[in-house]
């Protein structure tokens, strides 16, 4: 059984004039010491997605439909005080902005605390001594300084070490982490995902990495999902999506980069813009930015159909493995 | 060689941070000590950006680049140094005499939701340079060159009468290049112009900055920390680190065989496609606050190869065999 699976997941946003649909039957799993990559542009609905996992969605926005089975036990029915018990406790998260994030009136060491003494009943002393200890985990220099210093006090790069000492602070078997380096220069960015990665293989810990960035998705992960406009447009290994990416929009999202690009010569470009939820195109809602749309695609959402280890929702990749089908069954 | 269009000479930018007389004084065993803080954004950079090329200026938040776009468009008075614009000295022109060269240099800026008006159309927005520049001009020649500008950036001239905030983030930066290009300028400073947008949004600008400058001969100052963006649009690439210039190369040069050990560490951190973990280049520390400035070279703190030498003097750009210049000891006495 999977660490975490998430079956059938619909989020939908209550405005004036309806109901919009934030994330449509989205399905994926995540094993134990597993990294899955959560990639698309703004909108796409990928925080949403890793929001929803811990029932982290603020009104107006609610679970309208699905499962998320965490050991085997449905979050999306559990009560506050149940999902208290396994938010920050076994599953824990990573902001996109550090400074958002920690407290600004209180220490870095009462913050790490308190957090603790949410969970497990020991002594502040004893408390403090795990603080410290992961604080060392994360390679911060000087630990013991830091406990008694508050957020203003550390740069960016330090700050987001801290939150990532916070989240280990109760060997959680989850971290979802959105965007953690995106607030983050180059340099400092390339030393906390290393420091991420080495931290979830050493611990086992499973990490759910939400990012815009494909080249990091690359470096860390081991699964990797694509959202667009709410739904999953393909899903499976990274490193043979990146390598051979079946559908047209991540087929796009790859070529669009600039590294891969003649330098000087014009970049592949998708034509448009990710459609807004309040008015998502009918069918795939890739199809008005697609360069394989036939009529097909405007009236139905196609199906997933399997292209080596990759699931793919694009009709035009299921017509080619169809066709790809019957040459082989003609020659033999 | 032919005379560069702009020249930046030994410029340097501080900004003040004690405040007034009273706030700087304080009293200190039993004397009053007056004290003065200020943030070394620029410490003396030159560059000379030449006619059609990009001159692409990349570093970390902080390391002055930004200052530097300011400053050569005037926005913000350098401490010292001159900007010559083709040249002529342009940085102590007082308002009537810049005014000309304010219509052949042109900025676009990070974030197209905050750098249009939102209380303009975009056509009031795309009418405000023009009539400001060529006030002699009749209503339907400015209207005309809108309708020319409009079409040329991909935003559909009929879409005048609607406010910026109709708009998404991309076309919105389309419509900040076309207030650009509505002067026809010849020099254009772009701060990050792509930074805010979504990754299929900024091929699409960038492919559009490419065409302008074919088809309007234009000279790009390039700002930017997106080093994967440097390679594919850049002639020249000037690598920043602290408020001084550390490495200035053509782009395929410092790309296939980068000499300082900062780039070279910035380039190793890029995240790659074909990367299974990540690989770089581990640098001590953090950058420094540039209030305190390191004394010698500004990135001894985190050299893996800084010796005394480095610690006390401050290196110039210094032209290398390979073509780059690089501003390092080690390199200059072939320890690296």
């Amino acid at each position: 059984m999977a660490l975490l699976e998430v079956r059938n997941l619909d989020v939908r946003f209550a405005v004036r004039g309806g109901d919009l649909t934030a994330l449509r039957g989205i399905s994926f799993s995540l094993d134990k010491g597993e990294r899955l990559g959560l990639v698309g542009e703004s909108g796409a609905g990928k925080s949403v997605a890793a929001f929803s996992v811990l029932n982290l969605i603020a009104k107006p926005g609610y679970i309208a439909g699905g499962q998320i089975l965490f050991e085997g036990r449905d979050l999306a029915a559990m009560s506050e005080r149940e999902l208290r018990k396994i938010r920050g406790n076994r599953i824990a998260m990573i902001f996109q902005d550090p400074m958002m994030t920690l407290n600004p009136v209180l220490t870095i060491g009462t913050q790490m605390v308190e957090a603790i003494l949410a969970h497990r009943k020991i002594s502040k002393k004893e408390a403090r001594a795990i603080a410290l200890d992961r604080l060392q985990k994360v390679q911060i220099p000087s630990p013991e300084k830091r406990l008694d210093q508050y957020p203003h006090e550390l740069s960016g790069g330090m700050r987001q070490r801290v939150i990532i000492a916070i989240a280990l602070l109760l060997d959680p078997e989850i971290i979802i982490a959105d965007e953690p380096t995106t607030a983050l220069d180059v340099t400092i960015q390339a030393e906390i995902m290393d420091l991420l990665l080495n931290l979830c293989e050493q611990e086992n810990v499973a990490l759910m990495l939400i990012t815009h960035d494909l080249g990091v998705v690359s470096q860390v992960t081991q699964r990797m999902l694509v959202m667009y406009s709410g739904r999953i447009i393909e899903q499976g290994p990274t490193r043979e999506i990146i390598n051979d990416a079946q559908h047209p929009y991540t087929q796009g999202l790859i070529n669009a980069l600039p590294q891969m690009g003649e330098p000087g010569a014009r970049l592949f470009q998708i034509p448009g813009s990710m459609p807004s939820l309040k008015n998502v195109p009918s069918g795939c809602p890739f199809h008005p930015r697609c360069n394989f749309a036939t009529e097909q695609c405007k009236h139905a959402m196609p199906e997933y159909v399997r292209s080596g280890n990759v699931d793919v929702a694009c009709y035009e990749v299921a017509n080619l493995i169809e066709q790809e089908k019957h040459m082989q069954e003609a020659e033999s | 060689m032919t005379s560069p269009l702009v020249s930046i000479r030994g410029l340097e930018k501080r900004f003040d941070l004690s405040g007034s007389l009273l706030e700087q004084i304080s009293f200190e065993g039993g004397r009053f000590r007056r004290k003065q803080e200020a943030v070394h954004a620029i410490n003396g950079v030159d560059l000379e950006v030449q006619k059609g090329e990009a001159l692409c200026v990349v570093g970390e938040s902080g390391c002055g680049k930004s200052t530097v776009a300011r400053t050569v468009m005037g926005l913000i008075s350098p401490s010292a140094g001159e900007i010559h614009y083709d040249g002529q000295r342009i940085d102590n022109l007082d308002g009537k005499a810049v005014l000309p060269y304010r219509r052949k240099m042109q900025m676009i800026f990070q974030n197209p939701y905050a750098s249009l008006n939102p209380r303009m159309t975009i056509q009031q927005t795309l009418e405000e340079p023009i009539c400001f520049h060529h006030p002699d001009w009749s209503q339907s020649q400015v209207r005309d060159k809108i309708h020319e500008v409009m079409h040329s950036v991909g935003i559909d001239p009929d879409w005048g009468a609607r406010f910026g905030h109709e708009f998404s983030g991309g076309q919105r930066q389309r419509i900040a290049i076309a207030r650009a290009l509505a002067v026809d300028p010849e020099f254009i400073v772009a701060d990050e112009p792509i930074s805010a947008l979504d990754v299929s949004i900024q091929a699409q600008v960038l492919n559009l900055l490419m065409d302008a400058q074919e088809t309007c001969n234009l000279t790009y100052l390039f700002i930017t920390h997106d080093l994967a963006v440097v390679e594919h649009f850049g002639t020249r690439v000037a690598v920043m680190y602290l408020g001084r210039v550390c490495e200035l190369a053509d782009t395929k040069t410092l790309f296939a065989t980068p000499r300082h050990p900062y780039t070279q560490a910035l380039l190793s951190a890029i995240p790659k496609l074909e990367d299974d973990r990540p690989n770089h280049i581990r640098l001590k520390g953090e950058v420094p606050t540039p209030v305190n400035l390191p004394s010698g070279c500004v990135f001894h703190g985190r050299c893996p190869y800084a010796n005394d030498r480095c610690r006390q003097e401050v290196p110039q750009l210094i032209a290398t065999d390979g073509g780059a210049q690089v501003a390092c000891h080690a390199v200059e006495e072939g320890r690296l």
